[in-house]
């Protein structure tokens, strides 16, 4: 007896997961959140959007050409920083900056050459368009690189050592090429799959309702969590399809590092993509329409990915009670296991916290869960 | 041991399958409190069909619901198959077999893929599946297409996958809410087939919901039920029977015919009076000899047959004691309206070889016809016969693929904004803005027929009064009765006095008054010349129209009165057929060729 109700059990739920698969494959838009919408993402994130500044349109003003001046501007063309252009008046420059041509100014005066040669305490402009802040800082960073680089070898063909005080070494740990794609890219799997999670489930269940199949479904003897696992299991499987898409993109396509083991990806993936098909079950409670558990999904799930996770903006840099906020957002968890895997390694303190993080909100999301989904209408 | 034969065993010890007993269901909608069922008690014997009948809203699927126990009562008890099902609704899931209203398909998967689920959550083994398919396939005739997505085949057909996926494990209770409704005549008579071969062959006790008055008739008992409330449970006869020698026919000129029914429908010894066709059929409260009709109404020229009671008789009778019961006077009234100038016998509609695709499929293929003034003319057909997209190219809504559509006198391919303003459309369930009140809707359909000032206040005040909506002005259309939306609807069409009003689906599943009180605003604009074109998939509603056509699959199957329809297409040996009975044999005969 018990056997034979194990049997359908296992039928009822195999039934369901079969269902949930054919509906898969002919929803179209199903197929496009899960497989095209991680390349297109992964496409505008790793080629399109970056936040370094590279080619930054930078406005040379030479009021006098020498030798001195040509070696120095000669410092612009050769960084893939920079695409300089050559103005010969300030005047023209501003003109520039103002329509936007360039975004900042270097400024050699006439007396460049006579000033370093007497005093060697030749003064040179730097006007950078400071709309775009963190552009900004970037840019004045990057001349101030350019211009120690050309006192060093200034100093260097005058046989003299430069006499600085400080003497700063770089050494950029992790990220040394100090690509934003190197930790974009890892972040961005972890939006991906909240789309495919959380988006896609909630909307699914959700149209079961809609469409009145789950009224037909709740008078089977269907059981409770077999209708739970019926929508986890098929989403569970397709959100760990677009994770490995898109791992298989950052690595081969983007050239992304990765240092830490599949092991701890797969495992970390697999109780983050339980937190986000969780909140889209939750949200499939609430919601009995497709067009309102899509707002609320976008909403609650996509947005706070985005943009609290510390995929793109810093954690460590937002306000005290917009960090305490970003501690609901499971992506958050996520996206920094997804940073140190690839560019660190398996560092297990890391891991571990954020891991049993994720376990603790998984959890807890099911409980909610099983208790919310009623057999009952109303 | 199996779970069929467990259940049936609990149910045979008090004899009934389902026993309500003063059952009470609210629900709040918008902050309004709606009584769904308000006290009802009934018990539903085991081994019949039982007829759940009543208007939209009246509280059936409540009542489904409740039984399946998708539901809770507020108060009162359900029991199915002796279980509570408020308590024990696994236990009553695993022995019945419920099929809501929009069938519970997965509309993206196949015919054979939906029955593969719902054999898989039933708990079918697969060695037995081969055979039980072929018995389902071969009662619904869906043999041909397993491999099709059920989305794609027509109403009749998805009912169809319903029902067979409901019967892949027989239940002992099958509870189908209404399964007919929307499904063409043809597959309709094929549905309750295979809910009598269930009967008949397993003893299967069934619970089946319907608005269609027609159906009770079909039901071994009956329970009707209006707004919440169980107006009687019987066999169908003993509903109508009480009724004998008080209905009659009444042949009469054909000029008189819409006057005269309307004097009598407000005649306080009538229950009821309708148009069938060329006749008025009267239903009177106490016996009278048929020879004595004309002289109790001083009627001339009018020849009275008596006639056999019918349910939606009984319904009428119920229905209007128990408004009186409650102080409630029913009056029917007709509308004002300017008379409409020009000749009766001119044609005010003319469609000439109107064809409409949609990439390669051909909703409506070219069809002819015109319509008179001061006519009332139907386009009748299932869903899916191209009704609505007609409807909607004659109203210049939609282009024709080609063809010629004249309206008004006014050719809709040149010059489609004066057309419109001759004509009136009251869209299918009636397109009011949900969250306006009555008086706002009222403000804004008029200001869209560029209705203004003294004029617009006029008429809306008009359309209150007339309609009886004035105590209802403030209320937010959404939440009124269905008899009210229909009523504001009409009176929304009708703000700029139009020559030509288009209705699509006036009536489908409102209550046999309020239907009554429509047509008779229907019959006094008619009256004044107003040309009245009518879709509906509703046979008995095709009797109140002066000429039909009848489609199928976007071409006219047949047209005339539908005196002449039922005279030409009925089924032989049938004496007295019906409009569905002559819609059956026109499907028959043209796909025998």
């Amino acid at each position: 007896m018990a056997n034979r109700d194990t049997g359908k059990n296992r039928m009822r739920l195999s039934g369901l997961i079969k269902k949930e698969a054919y509906q898969i494959i002919r929803d179209p838009s199903a197929i496009g959140i899960a497989f095209l919408l991680p390349v297109i993402l992964l496409l505008i994130f790793g080629y399109g959007v970056s936040l370094d500044a590279e080619h930054v349109p930078v406005g040379l003003v030479i009021e006098k050409q020498g030798p001195e001046v040509s070696q120095f501007i000669s410092g612009f063309y050769r960084s893939e920083y920079f695409d300089p252009k050559i103005f010969p008046s300030i005047q023209e420059a501003e003109r520039a900056l103002m329509h936007r041509e360039v975004v900042g100014i270097v400024w050699t005066r006439s007396n460049f050459a006579r000033t370093l040669l007497n005093t060697s305490d030749a003064p040179i402009g730097v006007i950078v368009n400071g709309v775009d802040a963190n552009q900004a800082r970037i840019i004045e960073g990057y001349i101030m690189g350019v211009w120690i680089n050309w006192l060093h070898q200034y100093a260097r063909s005058k046989g003299v050592a430069l006499q600085v005080p400080v003497n700063v070494k770089y050494r950029i740990w992790f990220n040394s090429a100090v690509r934003s794609r190197n930790f974009l890219v890892p972040g961005l799997i972890a939006v991906i799959m909240t789309l495919i999670g959380g988006m896609l489930t909630s909307m699914v269940v959700a149209r079961e309702w809609e469409r009145g199949t789950m009224e037909a479904l709740l008078v089977t003897p269907v059981r409770k969590r077999e209708i739970i696992l019926g929508k986890t299991i098929p989403y569970f499987v397709l959100g760990m399809g677009g994770m490995a898409i898109s791992v298989a993109m950052a690595i081969w396509v983007f050239n992304v590092p990765f240092r830490g083991s599949f092991w701890a990806l797969s495992l970390s993936s697999g109780l983050f993509m339980l937190t986000a098909i969780g909140l889209g079950l939750i949200i499939s409670v609430t919601a009995e329409s497709q067009f309102v558990a899509g707002q609320i999904a976008i909403v609650i799930t996509f947005l706070p990915a985005f943009m609290l996770s510390g995929f793109v903006f810093d954690i460590g840099s937002m306000p005290g009670p917009i960090q305490a906020v970003t501690h609901l957002v499971s992506a958050r968890y996520f996206v920094s296991i997804l940073q140190t895997l690839f560019l660190c390694g398996d560092i297990w303190p890391i891991f571990i916290i954020n891991c049993l993080w994720l376990a603790g909100m998984a959890l807890f999301f099911f409980v909610v869960i099983r208790k919310k989904f009623k057999k009952r209408l109303q | 041991m199996p779970s069929g034969t467990e259940a049936k065993s609990i149910s045979d010890k008090d004899g009934y399958v389902l026993i309500a007993d003063q059952v009470t269901k609210t629900f709040i909608s918008a902050k309004n409190k709606v009584i769904a069922l308000d006290n009802c008690s009934f018990k539903i014997r085991p081994g019949i069909v039982t007829g759940l009948i009543g208007p939209d809203g009246a509280g059936k699927t409540t009542i489904m619901r409740l039984a399946s126990g998708l539901l809770m009562p507020d108060s009162g008890t359900i029991e199915v198959l002796g279980l509570d099902a408020t308590r024990d609704y696994l236990q009553i899931q695993a022995s019945i077999r419920y099929m809501p209203q929009r069938f519970g398909l997965y509309e993206d998967l196949t015919v054979m893929e939906n029955l593969n689920l719902y054999a898989d959550l039933l708990g079918i083994p697969p060695e037995e599946r081969p055979a039980r398919y072929e018995r389902l396939m071969k009662m619904t005739g869906l043999a041909p297409f397993t491999g099709r997505l059920a989305g794609r085949l027509s109403g009749g057909m998805k009912q169809k996958l319903g029902l067979a996926c409901t019967l892949i494990k027989p239940p002992s209770l099958l509870i189908l809410d209404e399964p007919t409704v929307g499904v063409d005549p043809v597959s309709r008579r094929e549905l309750w087939d295979i809910v009598y071969s269930q009967v008949k062959e397993r003893k299967t006790s069934v619970l089946l919901s319907t608005s269609y008055l027609d159906e009770a008739e079909r039901c071994q008992e009956v329970v009707l039920i209006h707004e919440g409330h169980i107006l009687g449970h019987g066999k169908p006869e003993e509903f109508s029977k009480p009724l004998s020698g008080q209905c009659f026919m009444l042949s009469v000129p054909k000029e008189q015919k819409r006057r005269l029914q309307a004097e009598l429908a407000n005649d306080p010894k009538v229950v009821d009076s309708i148009i069938l066709g060329e006749k008025i059929r009267l239903v009177l409260r106490e016996p009278v000899e048929p020879s004595k009709v004309s002289s109790l109404f001083e009627l001339a020229n009018v020849e009275v047959m008596d006639v056999e009671p019918r349910f939606e008789d009984a319904f009428m009778w119920r229905l209007k004691k128990r408004m009186e019961e409650q102080g409630e006077e029913i009056h029917f009234r007709t509308i004002a309206h300017h008379k409409v100038s020009g000749s009766a016998g001119e044609d005010v509609i003319v469609v000439k070889d109107l064809v409409r695709r949609f990439g390669d499929f051909y909703a409506v293929k070219g069809i002819s016809f015109s319509v008179k003034r001061g006519e009332i003319f139907g386009l009748l057909g299932a869903n899916g016969a191209g009704k609505t997209t007609t409807f909607r190219m004659l109203c210049g809504l939609l282009p024709a693929s080609e063809g010629k559509l004249m309206v008004a006198g006014k050719d809709l391919r040149k010059a489609r904004a004066q057309a419109r303003a001759k004509i009136g459309y009251m869209a299918q369930k009636f397109s009011l803005y949900v969250d306006l009140t009555v008086r706002q809707n009222l403000r804004f359909f008029s200001s869209a027929y560029g209705l203004t000032g003294k004029r617009q206040t006029d008429r809306i005040e008009w359309a209150l009064d007339t309609f009886e909506l004035k105590n209802m002005e403030n209320a937010v259309s959404g939440t009124l009765p269905l008899g009210y939306k229909q009523r504001l609807a009409l009176a929304a069409a009708l703000m700029h006095e139009p020559d030509i009003l288009f209705l699509d689906e006036p009536t489908s599943g409102v209550d046999p008054l309020a239907r009554r009180q429509f047509w008779a605003h229907i019959n006094s604009l008619a009256e004044a010349k107003v040309t009245i074109m009518v879709t509906t998939h509703f046979m008995e509603e095709a009797e109140y129209c002066d000429r039909v056509v009848v489609m199928r699959r976007g071409s006219i199957l047949a047209s005339g009165t539908p005196e002449e329809l039922k005279a030409k297409y009925h089924p032989p040996g049938e004496d007295n057929p019906t409009m569905e009975d002559a819609f059956i044999t026109l499907v028959e005969m043209q796909e025998n060729g």
